[in-house]
């Protein structure tokens, strides 16, 4: 990725491991992942399930459950490393500079709280201001996310917003101390279709206006097309393909890559049967030597069952791949 | 909110006319008090007064319908044995076990709730693991065996507390307290902590379930990923999460220690209304027993309708219908 030098990115993320173990031995969810964010910017990170794409996001926040953990690489947070700190400093980083968004709106609120006292003991919490500034912020923070009548909701409870309403109110609880960047994990998977796109609307301007960079989890093609700035694909825990969403989505060199574009539903291609991948992600207890992909892969040679795995540098520098073909320059 | 409340008294209302039904078939069933009242040397004549003088005379009915009037009243006629009016008899007790039972209610919460949250979030460490070992003990012990251990190690063994009895009282005019004085006090330790003791693990253990259970949920993952503190997490997000569940059971068990205190009152020789109990039963003294009955289950089912009550001050999910459609 060819960014302009000296500028430095938001998020870094350096041969980032995750492992859990088990009775049948260590599992890696999340294998040597490196991939940068800069500030504004929107990555997209995609795959199937267990791909280890939440865990990558977990992993970034400082929240996987035990036993899973962090077993290697760097995490750093505008240069500073923040997979190292302690438990009560990593705390502060969560919430006031990385702001993070679930995947279901229904029960990432506290049912028996009012959501403008969430609001404000988060502001409460990270920013220096006295009660009544935090209930004025509190007030804009949901007045930005399109709440109508913020003022008089400010003392709803969570079950009296419709599903959209309370993805708004999550994305403002992420926002409100002002994070550098924010991990939405699958924030629409469970909307309705009709507010997907006007969530994803939301998030996307507001973090342009507050320069805020994400990374936008998804396994939603059509979601990352239309929002994301780069894509990194998922495989098996390890990165298949990295890099400009346009150039990874119109001409795809991984050939899992391929697949994935190959059976994505698009309007232009009309009526073909879809095409799809023979056979399901390898689990983790058995995943086969060399590259993951090798068991469905249409061009895998001896050289992709054998170990090493490829990663990014086989491949020229965006796919994990011995053999990926039109390799962008 | 208020016709879910007078549905919810009225439904109380229905229980306590049917235990008032069983508590009254007593008298007819349950042997016959002349026979006890009356010694060796009675004859036709006595047994006949007496059986119009407390109103046995009468058709079925009849009595049950006097028997409610003056329970509504709170006149349960006149104890067989003591020959006292049977309100009087009770009122002097009551004191003694209300007193009894809420200082174990308030241990048993206090301490099942604060160790219950402890061994949660402690899940997998030393004090939390023993403290759930201690807790089977307190769990799978009679009553009764707990009681008598505490009396020897105590009492016998160490002569810190006292064996028996309350201690000395104070008379307020109405209520006669053992909380005033120290020996009111000392005598008190022992039985409280016998009755609160099985209510105590039962807490604790369901505080930590629950407590578990929520732990797990996505709100409390995203209080965490807000940033905000362990405290807040615990006892802002999740504890009060877990309050329903425990607010229902605490509540019947509150019941039960009323209830159960018999057995402890009478391991304690404790001078309150189950040690009456037992020696009405002893005695067939059926009027004491139907008034006892009877107090036992209103008590129950208030209990009851103030933890109904205490749902709607919770859980705001509840008091939809007060907001009027509101969406």
């Amino acid at each position: 990725m060819n960014k302009q030098a000296g500028r430095e990115p938001v998020l870094s993320v350096a041969n980032l491991s995750v492992e859990i173990p088990t009775r049948q031995g260590t599992l890696t969810p999340v294998d040597k992942l490196s991939f940068d964010i800069e500030q504004g910017r929107i990555l997209g990170v995609v795959g199937e399930s267990g791909a280890g794409k939440s865990m990558t996001g977990n992993a970034v926040i400082g929240l996987l459950d035990p036993p899973a953990h962090i077993a290697g690489g760097e995490i750093r947070l505008k240069g500073r490393r923040i997979d190292n700190l302690a438990r009560e400093a990593l705390r502060k980083v969560r919430g006031k500079e990385i702001g993070m968004v679930f995947q279901d709106p229904l029960t990432s609120l506290n049912p028996l709280l009012p959501i403008g006292e969430q609001l404000t003991e988060t502001i409460l919490e990270h920013l220096p201001v006295g009660k009544t500034e935090a209930q004025n912020r509190a007030v804009a923070a949901l007045e930005e996310v399109g709440i109508p009548a913020a003022a008089q909701r400010i003392n709803s409870y969570p079950h009296e917003f419709s599903g959209g309403m309370r993805q708004r109110v999550v994305i403002a609880l992420a926002l409100c101390a002002e994070p550098s960047l924010v991990i939405a994990d699958e924030p629409t998977t469970a909307l309705d279709v009709s507010v997907q796109a006007q969530i994803i609307a939301l998030l996307k301007r507001l973090c342009r206006e507050r320069g805020t960079a994400i990374m936008l989890i998804t396994h939603d093609m059509g979601v990352i097309a239309e929002t994301a700035d780069e894509v990194a694909v998922m495989y098996a825990g390890r990165l298949a393909e990295i890099g400009p969403v346009r150039d990874v989505l119109t001409a795809p060199i991984h050939p899992y890559t391929q697949g994935l574009m190959a059976s994505t539903p698009l309007a232009a291609k009309g009526k073909k049967r879809l095409s799809q991948i023979p056979g399901a992600m390898p689990r983790l207890t058995d995943l086969p030597d060399g590259c993951a992909f090798n068991p469905r892969c249409p061009i895998a040679k001896d050289k992709c069952r054998r170990p090493p795995a490829p990663n990014l540098d086989s491949g020229g520098g965006n796919a994990a791949c011995w053999y990926a073909s039109g390799a962008r320059s | 909110m208020l016709a879910f409340a007078i549905r919810r008294a009225f439904q109380s209302f229905i229980v306590l006319l049917v235990v008032g039904l069983v508590a009254f078939s007593m008298f007819n069933f349950v042997g016959d008090p002349i026979d006890n009242m009356l010694g060796q040397e009675r004859t036709g004549a006595d047994i006949e007064r007496l059986r119009v003088q407390l109103g046995l005379d009468q058709p079925f009915p009849v009595q049950y319908y006097r028997f409610l009037e003056g329970a509504v009243q709170g006149n349960f006629g006149i104890s067989y044995r003591q020959g006292r009016p049977v309100s009087e008899v009770i009122s002097e007790r009551l004191p003694a076990t209300l007193e009894l039972a809420f200082v174990s209610a308030v241990l048993a919460v206090i301490f099942g709730v604060a160790l219950g949250v402890f061994t949660a979030i402690r899940r997998n460490g030393w004090a939390a693991n023993t403290i759930m070992t201690l807790s089977l003990i307190g769990v799978s012990l009679p009553t009764f065996l707990i009681g008598i251990l505490l009396i020897y190690l105590f009492a016998v063994e160490l002569g810190w507390l006292p064996s028996f009895g309350r201690g000395d009282v104070v008379d307020l005019g109405w209520w006669r307290t053992g909380l005033l004085t120290q020996s009111g006090l000392k005598a008190l330790i022992l039985p409280a902590i016998t009755l609160g003791l099985y209510q105590m693990t039962l807490i604790m253990r369901l505080v930590r379930s629950e407590m578990l259970e929520v732990l797990r949920q996505d709100y409390i993952r995203f209080a965490r990923a807000r940033g905000l503190r362990d405290k807040s997490v615990y006892f802002r997000h999740a504890l009060k999460n877990t309050l329903v569940p425990v607010i229902t059971v605490t509540g019947m068990q509150l019941g039960a220690i009323i209830a159960f205190a018999i057995i402890t009152e009478t391991v304690f020789q404790w001078p309150g209304v189950g040690l009456l109990f037992i020696n009405a039963i002893r005695f067939v003294d059926i009027p004491v027993m139907a008034a006892y009955l009877m107090l036992i289950s209103v008590m129950f089912v208030s209990i009851n309708l103030i933890v109904d009550l205490l749902y709607f001050a919770i859980d705001p999910r509840l008091r939809l219908d007060r907001r009027g459609g509101e969406k």
